[in-house]
């Protein structure tokens, strides 16, 4: 058990922090979070410098166009970037995180050469066709039907909760192929592009007021069969494979963010005089502790990952029940710092509280990572 | 950086293991319950053979020169196996009481607040205390934590073992944690309502999941507490690892319904022990505290 890093490790985060130092201060300014366009504007300007920098895909495989890093030079890219206060992923996340990865591992080269540069390069953006409105949890109950016709699929049916779809270029599209196979086994993962005649996308108005997912209707969308990645049918195992990567080192950033957090309500209550309630204070503590393990735990599963080649097992799962839950007591703690402050929409801490409340739901609820965990980590019975 | 447990540590942690599965099983625990003998003079001098006292003793002075991290991989063990006796000072006590390295002295602390002492009874010394001072007994919860109600001697100063006492006492909770969610999922998967294990349940279900989430995040709470040392972390460490062995003591009798809240059942020595050790060395409402002033400190 060692934490000290290597000097090879070391030499990688000084030249990433001398970079950062340099390419922060370059930046435009920050679009306001309701400017779509703006966002992504910014988003991809700021994937283009980390691209030009050497610094795009790092986690991906050097055949994919990336980096081929190690996980530990993953997770200092990340804690120096987040530390810096540079862009999140933002706009690109489904592109880098895992629809790339998904691409790199099990698409054909033809694939690979057309949709990973422009990810890396920050020229395009993907998001996440899975869910459904009457599939979520129980994603494999799609019901989005590609028929087949010619060298085309033609899909009709609609897609809910999609994040950033009102600026994505493509779509990683969960169809069903095989309407009277079992569930699991009729469905295939498709690269569709949004553009397509037949797509709409009406924004959704999240409980924080803003638009960051939309609903997504097809009707009779073409979209050619050489966009299938994994055989026809066998889309429900690459969907595991971009599950994995989606549960991977996506909340790595936010501890560190989550950490920085915590001080400024520190400080802020230290200021408001609401430190001396030693309830109060002592929660912070606590919160302080939990923290600080969240961080060694993501150190734990990144030296295991790298131990054991790669792909993030379900340690994401454990990790992410922590963490999302820890992450709204953070929050209402903010809010018990600031009293009746809390009520305005003015206080960013407020924003905070608001997406927070997301962490249990999206990618995975609290009781879907606890059935993982109780059932593939602790072998419990699947339930009838 | 690679913070996962070397061959060596790993080797540790199933030697320590096999001693205490051959040594001190099921069996010899109920056993000693019944008898409520607390300290085995036979099993601490092997302990003391095996080098859990003198573990972190360099080797001129008769020790085993290891450090911290394999310290905690071996009290997490002894934890696990609910091994009874002042563990954790006798080991703070290698090399300054005579014996304790060996494991022919025991060696107990005031390492819990207020006026009680535990294994007074069965001790040779009281680490940082010139005489065993006299006592009287106090039925205690824990069948296997004799305690004594005692009038503190002035000038004992234990301020300097509190951040390790406070690890390796943490060390034995996530042991302790980590156990009971062992027991919890075996019991899970053999006991049948309604027709199928209740395992299947996914309240059950959801109960184990949670004991895990706990004892994952305390274990490597300790685990980065002793590799850096860090007077924080260590507290940390106990606050969380305290939670887990407490609430996972009591998740696990809950699975076990009615046969956890029997005697029969070893659910109860572990809840018991876990009230015991978040007593001991730091609490957290001290821990809390550390940690609030360290956060402040940090946010400058
Ligand atoms: C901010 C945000 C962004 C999102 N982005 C995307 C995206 O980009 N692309 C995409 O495809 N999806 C996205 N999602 C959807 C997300 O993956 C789903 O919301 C999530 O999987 C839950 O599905 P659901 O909303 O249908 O809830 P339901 O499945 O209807 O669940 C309702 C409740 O029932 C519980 N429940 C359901 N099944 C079980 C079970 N077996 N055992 C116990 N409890 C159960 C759930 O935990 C929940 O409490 C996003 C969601 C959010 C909140």
């Amino acid at each position: 058990m060692d934490l000290t890093y290597t000097d090879e490790e070391q030499d990688f985060r000084a030249r990433l922090r001398a970079w950062l130092l340099k390419a922060l201060p370059e930046l435009p300014a920050r679009p306001s979070p309701d400017d779509w366009p703006g966002r992504r504007a910014y988003d991809l300007g700021w994937q283009r410098r980390l691209y030009e920098a050497g610094y795009a895909g790092l986690h991906w495989p050097v055949d994919a166009g990336g980096r081929g890093a190690t996980p530990t030079q993953h997770l200092i890219f990340l804690e120096e970037t987040e530390r810096a206060g540079a862009p999140y992923v933002g706009a690109n996340f489904v592109g880098l995180l895992h629809a790339g990865p998904t691409v790199a591992a099990e698409g054909t080269a033809e694939q690979r050469a057309r949709w990973l540069p422009p990810v890396l390069r920050g020229e395009e953006v993907w998001c996440q066709g899975f869910s459904e409105p009457d599939a979520g949890s129980d994603l494999a109950a799609l019901r989005t039907r590609a028929v087949r016709d010619g060298d085309d699929y033609v899909i009709s049916g609609s897609k809910i909760w999609t994040s950033h779809a009102e600026v994505a270029d493509w779509c990683e599209l969960l169809v069903r192929t095989d309407p009277g196979a079992p569930k699991h086994r009729g469905i295939s993962w498709l690269a569709m592009p949004m553009d397509a005649p037949g797509v709409t996308v009406r924004p959704l108005r999240t409980l924080a007021g803003s638009t960051e997912f939309a609903e997504v209707f097809l009707d009779e969308v073409r979209v050619p069969v050489a966009n299938r990645v994994g055989a026809e049918n066998d889309g429900w195992r690459v969907t595991m494979v971009t599950l994995s990567f989606e549960r991977g080192t996506a909340f790595v950033g936010e501890v560190v963010a989550c950490r920085r957090t915590l001080r400024e309500l520190a400080r802020t209550a230290k200021a408001n005089g609401r430190w001396d309630d030693p309830v109060l204070r002592r929660r912070l503590g606590r919160l302080h502790g939990e923290f600080g393990a969240l961080w060694r735990l993501t150190q734990w599963n990144v030296s295991e990952s790298e131990r054991s080649g790669g792909v993030p097992g379900v340690g994401g799962s454990v990790f992410k029940l922590a963490y999302s839950h820890a992450r709204q007591d953070l929050y209402d703690v903010a809010a018990e710092v600031l009293g009746a402050s809390a009520l305005s929409l003015d206080e960013e801490w407020v924003q905070g509280r608001l997406s927070g409340l997301s962490y249990t739901i999206a990618a995975g609820t609290s009781q879907i990572q606890r059935n993982i965990v109780a059932e593939r980590i602790l072998g419990l019975p699947k339930g009838r | 950086m690679d913070f996962q447990p070397t061959q060596d540590q790993r080797d540790l942690r199933s030697g320590v293991r096999a001693l205490l599965e051959g040594r001190y099983g099921r069996r010899e625990l109920r056993a000693a319950v019944e008898a409520g003998a607390a300290v085995d003079r036979g099993l601490w001098r092997e302990l003391g053979e095996a080098g859990l006292f003198a573990l972190r003793l360099a080797e001129s002075e008769g020790g085993v020169g290891l450090a911290l991290p394999e310290a905690v991989i071996a009290f997490e063990e002894a934890g696990r196996a609910l091994v009874p006796g002042p563990l954790v000072a006798t080991h703070l006590a290698a090399g300054v009481v005579p014996g304790a390295a060996a494991g022919t002295a025991v060696v107990t602390a005031f390492d819990l607040g207020g006026d009680l002492v535990a294994y007074l009874g069965e001790a040779d010394a009281v680490l940082g205390a010139a005489a065993l001072p006299e006592g009287e007994p106090v039925r205690a919860v824990d069948p296997l934590t004799p305690l004594h109600r005692v009038v503190r001697p002035d000038g004992v100063h234990l301020d300097a073992y509190v951040p390790q006492g406070a690890l390796l006492t943490a060390a034995l909770q996530v042991g302790s944690a980590l156990r009971t969610l062992e027991l919890a999922v075996r019991y899970a998967g053999e006991r049948e309502q309604f027709g199928q294990p209740v395992g299947a349940f996914q309240a059950v279900k959801h109960l184990c999941a949670q004991m895990l989430v706990r004892a994952e995040v305390a274990r490597t709470a300790v685990y980065a507490a002793a590799v850096t040392g860090d007077r924080g972390e260590a507290a940390g460490a106990k606050l969380l690892a305290d939670g887990a062995a407490v609430r996972n003591a009591r998740d696990c009798l809950q699975v076990h319904g009615g046969m956890g809240f029997t005697w029969e059942a070893d659910v109860h020595l572990h809840l018991k022990r876990a009230w015991v050790r978040a007593e001991q060395w730091r609490t957290a409402a001290e821990a809390e505290e550390l940690l609030a002033e360290e956060l402040l400190d940090s946010a400058g």
